[in-house]
């Protein structure tokens, strides 16, 4: 396990060392695309584009496949926790927005018993 | 004890986010809609923020401008209120970028508690995969420029060593 675990991290970092792979899944976060796309993109050869594309797919970073003559490439799972971690860090975000919330409120509800109170009194004879 | 708060990517093009408050919509709503109240939670201390200025003209048509300390300018964030039905619902844009998402948020009240929903739709699925692409990549992007800095030092030491 712990074998399978830093051989995934090696992998990850051998990925992610080069700056045309990190575009690459910039790029793949925006839109899903083809070898050939991407190649265009970054302006490299075909044969290039697929090696580092491999790299990706075997870091889990990426996944790819092949419809009729083309290979589509999306990211991988690893990315997708990536989408998940986003949204709990947007999660957080907003429960720490709605606790302050929560005290304002507290407050107004305050404020405004007490002003009955007042209004009670005043109108008592 | 504290209500939760659920977060949800509801479609390709929508974020929700909600949580109840423990009292009437009527107040909940006056702390989105006044200036004053709305500054003292809409920018939580952990997120490491400094707002320096926030305006808002609620009403339809109104605008909001929300000033944060930047560096190295402050960043803006603005737009308009389209839909302002008191205690009950708010809608408005968000304009600093050209794809900004609509936001509606609505206040259900029931046995004194006020369930708040943020809706948050983006113009295409694009778009939204690109706000969380940006920034999760974008934190990846730091620490992997930390990664090219240290694989520097330690080719240099190396050669050092070598040498």
């Amino acid at each position: 396990m712990v074998q399978y675990n830093s051989s995934r991290v090696n992998a990850s970092f051998a990925a992610l060392s080069d700056a045309t792979r990190r575009g690459v899944l910039e790029q793949l976060g925006r839109a899903d695309a083809s070898i050939t796309d991407l190649a265009d993109k970054f302006h490299m050869t075909l044969t290039g584009m697929k090696k580092h594309v491999g790299v990706l797919e075997h870091a889990g970073l990426v996944t790819t496949e092949k419809v009729g003559r083309v290979r589509t490439c999306k990211l991988g799972p690893r990315q997708l926790e990536e989408e998940a971690a986003w949204i709990e860090r947007y999660r957080q975000l907003w429960a720490a927005r709605f606790d302050e919330l929560d005290k304002v409120v507290e407050e107004l509800k305050r404020r405004e018993k007490a002003d009955e109170r007042r209004k009670k009194k005043r109108a008592d004879p | 004890m504290k209500n939760q708060t659920t977060t949800e990517r509801k479609s390709e093009r929508e974020l929700v986010v909600t949580r109840t408050i423990n009292g009437p919509a009527r107040l909940v709503f006056e702390a989105w809609t006044k200036p004053e109240l709305l500054k003292r939670w809409w920018v939580p201390k952990s997120i490491g923020l400094t707002l320096l200025s926030c305006e808002m003209d609620v009403r339809v048509g109104g605008g909001y401008r929300l000033v944060f300390a930047g560096n190295p300018e402050p960043i803006a964030f603005f737009g308009k209120y389209l839909e302002v039905t008191p205690h009950s619902r708010l809608c408005w844009s968000n304009d600093e970028s050209p794809d900004g998402a609509i936001t509606t948020v609505t206040f259900e009240e029931s046995g004194g508690k006020t369930r708040v929903v943020v809706h948050d739709l983006y113009p295409s699925k694009e778009v939204l995969d690109a706000a969380i692409a940006s920034e999760s990549t974008g934190g990846f992007t730091e620490q992997f420029e930390q990664l090219d800095e240290l694989l520097v030092t330690l080719g240099a030491s190396a050669g050092r060593l070598e040498s």
